[in-house]
Formats: structure tokens, C-alpha cells, sequence
């Protein structure tokens, strides 16, 4: 999935955030123009492929073919396109999966591998972990059509023990949202343990003797006082996973290629909104979804600035 | 032995530590772990070994066995056979989107991280606030709505409509931003122009020069970022010609029989070499990983590790 590395290393940013010292009561110098000059370039990129994007999309969901005004009229069509409700369906129950595995899976294992007293099976095991996030996009995607197709595939017994002898039925739609989570949790879940693991360092090592002392085992220590610890970064986790993956694209897209249309074109909301600009030459209607999509990220990326705790906002 | 535990809270205490980090604990931890690694690990071995089969072999043998040196030049011949040399065409158009925008990014958000945390002017705030909800907002969400404006103004389908968005990188201007607010002390710099420099040489001497890590570190996840972007130049760029490795992949698929029987034709692709040019187009990003491993994690938990 083209989104996990940019999720991971956004956390990148976080972590040296949590590392900032108090330093409000530092001088500011005054006020000169050179600032503006060192900002010009990244102020238009800002203007040109990030607000001025977002405007324009806008404006385009509310008026017609011919640039007049059109009220709600996109919004309506798109909502009431038949296609548009089983997208929805599809991708919350995808993330619904995702999520789900992804929060439970990356802390027990983020707890286990930090556990480890072996420095260099430690550090093996996260790299092992990490290692498939090089694979993003079509390339992570193609690999999985492989482990996926019974008869080439590296895991074909297992496949056939779980009764799917052809690529045909281990793709069948009901299939989907578990291969979808399945594929995006193998690319993205180590970067987010070696983050896990970073934080479980930041917790002092007295703090878990004084517990050991006090009789508290693994188990309690990690229930009690690492998982606590950790809450910030599970929530982080939590909303960029879920933002991301409301972008759903590529997996369905090269699946749906590679299956002769099994999998349909319009599985996920960004598809819809692709069938929309490329098949149907309807940009107001494409222009609608992505604002949906759009401010719902926006929505949880505000959410979460405000709310999250991670990023100083100054 | 019950009843001593019972006689005596610490000693039960004593006894249950022993017990719950004992060997049962361990082997069940043991277990999920190296489930788990075989998980990550077992389809890209898979993938490497793949290479070097004959489609044949790749059904029949087992999976983890080793093919043949000749079998990996006959995949490789196919795979930059295609289409006249289609493949080395759209790695050299990765090359040129993601190095393009590599330049671009780095001369855009260095400077504006350093002058976000250092300097001080109207609008900065608003800046620095837009950058963190941009930042956050997954890259896909812009896509579309980039596409329709580049569309308004007829860029698509050039290199700019690429490398232009892909320029745009909020996060490295975050990244840079934190890093000199934090590590570069004010008072050096106050030094430098009471020493007669000018804003300029403040910059290119005095900050710059200290910058190097975080300059790396923006170069890295740009470049990785990139690289593998799909869903920007799928949409951007229609003609093949103008397709970097990533996209180019889409054409290998579909001329793969076993997974489009419609194509099964002269310049149709086996699926060992359909495996080749998966290994082939994450190879840059994979060689950087493998060399940056280090560097990576330490940045990637930079300051986790402290304090």
C-alpha cells in the first residue's frame, strides 16, 4: 500500500516532538523579511498542489458541466449512484479487519520482541518485521497475486487445507476485505512495531524492577504499565491507519486487472471516483468523491492535531 | 508446598515469578514470534528464489528450492525484452520523477523548516499549522483533486505533473523544522551576524552545515516515498512511454497469461519473469533500506532511545 511508509514516517516527526525541550521561553528574533524569502518555494508548492487542489475540487462538486452553479446535484448523484453505498460497505469492513489486527497484533508483538533479553535476535526480528515496508505500491500487491494463485504459490498446501484449489476462489468477493488487511498489514505493520518497540524504550527501567519487586509479572507489567504508556501511539496509529485506508486503491485496482473483473473496478470509494473522471468523463461527480474522502482525512488529521497530544502546535 | 504458599504471601510471590516467565511462557512467546517472522519473511524468499525458475519449475518444484543461473538470464532477457526495452524505459523514468522531485524538495522545505523555527514572520503560525493537518492527511486524498487542476491548466501527461505534486512533501518540511528548533541554538546564529554575516551566509555556513542528518533523513523517505508512489502517475501519466517502473508493472500484469488468458500472445511474460520485474522495481528502494537499516531505525525512533 503506497501509504504505509508515509505513515510510518510520520511518526518519525512525533517521536522527536516528544524529545522537544520546553523551550516556549526562547527569544524569537524580530521580525525581518528574510523568512518569507526562505519560504517561497515551499509556500507555492503549499498553494499550488495542497490548498489550491482542494479549492478548485470544491468548487468543481458544486457546479455543472458548463461551470454554473449546481447546488447539491453532484453530491446527490454520487450518493444515490448504486455503486456507491457497497463501496462504502466494502471499505469499512476492510478496515474494520485491518485496524483490529493491526492495534492487537503490533503491540503484543512490539511487547515480545522488546522483552527479548537477546540484543541481536532483537534487532534481527525487527528488521525481519520491517523489511516488506521497501515493498509498497503495485510491487507489494503483485507479490501477493502470487502467494494468492494455488498453483505457483509458496503456501499452496495451505491454501488448499483452507479448501481453495484455483486464484478464482481464493479472490471470491466475500474474501476480499481479510486479503485486502492481510496484504497491508505484511507491508506496513513492522514500521509501526519499531516504532512501538521506541516507545517501549522510553519507559524506565525502574519503574518496571520497582513492579518486579512488587510481584508484578510480565503479563501485569504489560497491561499495567507499558500498554498505558503506549496509548498515545496506539491512538496515532489508530487514526492514520484509518485515514490511509479510506484511500483504498491500488490492491483492489491490480486485482480487479488481474482476475478479469472478479474483483469489480468499483470496489473501493477511490475507484469509484477513478471510474468517474476516466469512464464517465464526469469530473464534477469524480471531484465529489474526493472531497468526501478528502474531508474525512481532514477531519481526522484535525482531530487528531487538536486532541492527539503527539504535535506541538506552538 | 501449598501451604507455605497459602502460610505466606511472599513466598507464593517467590514461587510465581519462576513460574510465569518460566518455559511455557517462553516457548508460547517464541512461537508467535517466529510465526510471525516467517510471515514478513517467507514471501520475499520466496520471490528471490522465484527468480531464477523456468515457469515450469516454478509450479512443480518446490517452492523453496533453488533454480538455475541460466533460468534467471532467460527471465531477465524476457523481462528487458519487452515491448522493445519498455522496462528499462520506465526504470529510467522513476529515476528521473523521483530524483527530479528529490531536488525540488529539498530546496524548497530545508530552507522553510529553517525559517518556520528560526526566523520570525507573518503567516508563520498559519504555516506551520497548515503543514501539520497537510501532513497527516494521507497523500492519496490529494490525488484527484490534483488531476483535476493539473487537467484545467493541460499539464497531464508530462513529467511536471509528477514531479510538481510529488515536490510537495510537507512532512520533510515537519522534520525539518523540529530538528532546527531543537538543535540549533539561537545564539550561534546571533554570533554569525554580529560577526558580519549576512542572513544568507547565517544559512548556507552556519545552519546548513549543521543540518546534514536531517537532510539525509528528508532524502530518504522522499526518495522512498516516490519510488514507490502508483496512484499519482497511474492517473497522471496515459502514455506508456511516460509510465515509471511502478505503473509499468500494471503492462507486465496484464500481459502475464496466468493472470489475463486474453493475453497470451508473442510478447506475453512468464510468470518467473513477472517475478523478476517486481524484484527489479523495488531494488532501488530495498538497496537503500538494507544500507540505511541503521540509520533508519534510529530515526525512525529518534529519541525513544533516550531520555
Amino acid at each position: 500500500m503506497t501509504l504505509a511508509p508515509s505513515s510510518d514516517s510520520l511518526a518519525v516527526g512525533a517521536e522527536t516532538t516528544a524529545r522537544r525541550p520546553a523551550d516556549g521561553a526562547r527569544k524569537r528574533p524580530r521580525r525581518t523579511s528574510i523568512g518569507y524569502v526562505f519560504v517561497a518555494g515551499y509556500a507555492l508548492l503549499m498553494l499550488a498542489f495542497g490548498v489550491g487542489p482542494s479549492l478548485y475540487a470544491f468548487y468543481l462538486s458544486l457546479t455543472d458541466v458548463d461551470g454554473g452553479f449546481a447546488g447539491l446535484s453532484n453530491f446527490d448523484r454520487v450518493l444515490s449512484d448504486y455503486r456507491f453505498w457497497p463501496a462504502v460497505q466494502h471499505v469499512t469492513l476492510y478496515l474494520l479487519i485491518w485496524l483490529l489486527a493491526l492495534v492487537l497484533l503490533v503491540v503484543v508483538l512490539a511487547l515480545l520482541v522488546h522483552a527479548l533479553a537477546a540484543r541481536r535476535t532483537s534487532t534481527t526480528l525487527r528488521f525481519v518485521y520491517y523489511l516488506p515496508g521497501a515493498l509498497a505500491g503495485a510491487s507489494s500487491v503483485l507479490l501477493w497475486l502470487f502467494v494468492l494463485d494455488p498453483t505457483a504459490s509458496p503456501v499452496g498446501w495451505l491454501l488448499r487445507l483452507m479448501g481453495m484449489d484455483s486464484f478464482v476462489q481464493v479472490i471470491s468477493p466475500s474474501h476480499l476485505p481479510v486479503i485486502f488487511a492481510v496484504i497491508a498489514f505484511w507491508t506496513g505493520a513492522g514500521g509501526w512495531i519499531v516504532i512501538m518497540y521506541g516507545a517501549l524504550n522510553n519507559v524506565s527501567n525502574d519503574v518496571i524492577a520497582a513492579a518486579r519487586i512488587d510481584g508484578a509479572n510480565a503479563v501485569q507489567i504489560a497491561l499495567h504499565i507499558q500498554l498505558p504508556m503506549l496509548r498515545k501511539w496506539i491512538a496515532y496509529m489508530g487514526v492514520m491507519s484509518l485515514a490511509a485506508g479510506t484511500q483504498l486503491f491500488v490492491e483492489p485496482q491490480l486485482l480487479s486487472q488481474a482476475s478479469n473483473a472478479v474483483v469489480p473496478n468499483d470496489y473501493s470509494l477511490n475507484q469509484l471516483a477513478y471510474q468517474y473522471a476516466f469512464q464517465q468523463n464526469d469530473f464534477n461527480g469524480a471531484a465529489a468523491i474526493s472531497l468526501i474522502l478528502l474531508l474525512v482525512a481532514l477531519l481526522l488529521s484535525w482531530v487528531f492535531v487538536t486532541r492527539g497530544g503527539l504535535f506541538e502546535k506552538e | 508446598m501449598t501451604v507455605t504458599a497459602l502460610s505466606s504471601p511472599h513466598a507464593s510471590l517467590e514461587r510465581r515469578r519462576p513460574d510465569l516467565t518460566g518455559w511455557s511462557t517462553r516457548v508460547i512467546a517464541a512461537v508467535v514470534l517466529v510465526v510471525f517472522a516467517l510471515f514478513f519473511a517467507v514471501p520475499i524468499v520466496w520471490l528471490l528464489l522465484a527468480v531464477t525458475k523456468s515457469s515450469h519449475s516454478l509450479v512443480t518444484a518446490n517452492p523453496f528450492s533453488v533454480g538455475s543461473w541460466t533460468e534467471l538470464r532467460a527471465n531477465w532477457d524476457q523481462l528487458f525484452g519487452f515491448q522493445d526495452g519498455a522496462v528499462t524505459r520506465w526504470i529510467g523514468n522513476s529515476a528521473l520523477y523521483t530524483l527530479g522531485a528529490l531536488a525540488i524538495t529539498l530546496a524548497a522545505s530545508i530552507p522553510a523548516g529553517y525559517a518556520l523555527a528560526l526566523t520570525e514572520f507573518r503567516l508563520r503560525k498559519a504555516l506551520l499549522a497548515l503543514t501539520l493537518v497537510v501532513m497527516l492527511i494521507p497523500s492519496t486524498a490529494l490525488v484527484l483533486p490534483v488531476f483535476l487542476e493539473l487537467n484545467a491548466v493541460g499539464l497531464i501527461g508530462t513529467p511536471l505533473a509528477v514531479i510538481l505534486p510529488m515536490s510537495f512533501f510537507p512532512f520533510g518540511v515537519y522534520l525539518t523544522y523540529i530538528y532546527f528548533s531543537t538543535s540549533v541554538p539561537q545564539d550561534l546564529l546571533a554570533a554569525a551576524r554580529i560577526d558580519g554575516c549576512s542572513e544568507w551566509q547565517v544559512f548556507l555556513r552556519i545552519a546548513l552545515p549543521l543540518a546534514t542528518p536531517i537532510v539525509a533523513l528528508v532524502a530518504f523517505f522522499s526518495f522512498v516515498q516516490n519510488w514507490n508512489n502508483f496512484f499519482l502517475p497511474y492517473i497522471m501519466l496515459p502514455s506508456s512511454d511516460g509510465y515509471p517502473i511502478q505503473v509499468g508493472l500494471t503492462s507486465l500484469l496484464s500481459a502475464t497469461p496466468a493472470f489475463n488468458p486474453s493475453s497470451a500472445g508473442s510478447d506475453s511474460v512468464q510468470l518467473p519473469t513477472l517475478a523478476l520485474a517486481t524484484v527489479v522495481s523495488i531494488l532501488p528502494v530495498l538497496i537503500v533500506f538494507l544500507f540505511s537499516q541503521r540509520f533508519l531505525v534510529e530515526g525512525m525512533t529518534a529519541g525513544g532511545t533516550k531520555e
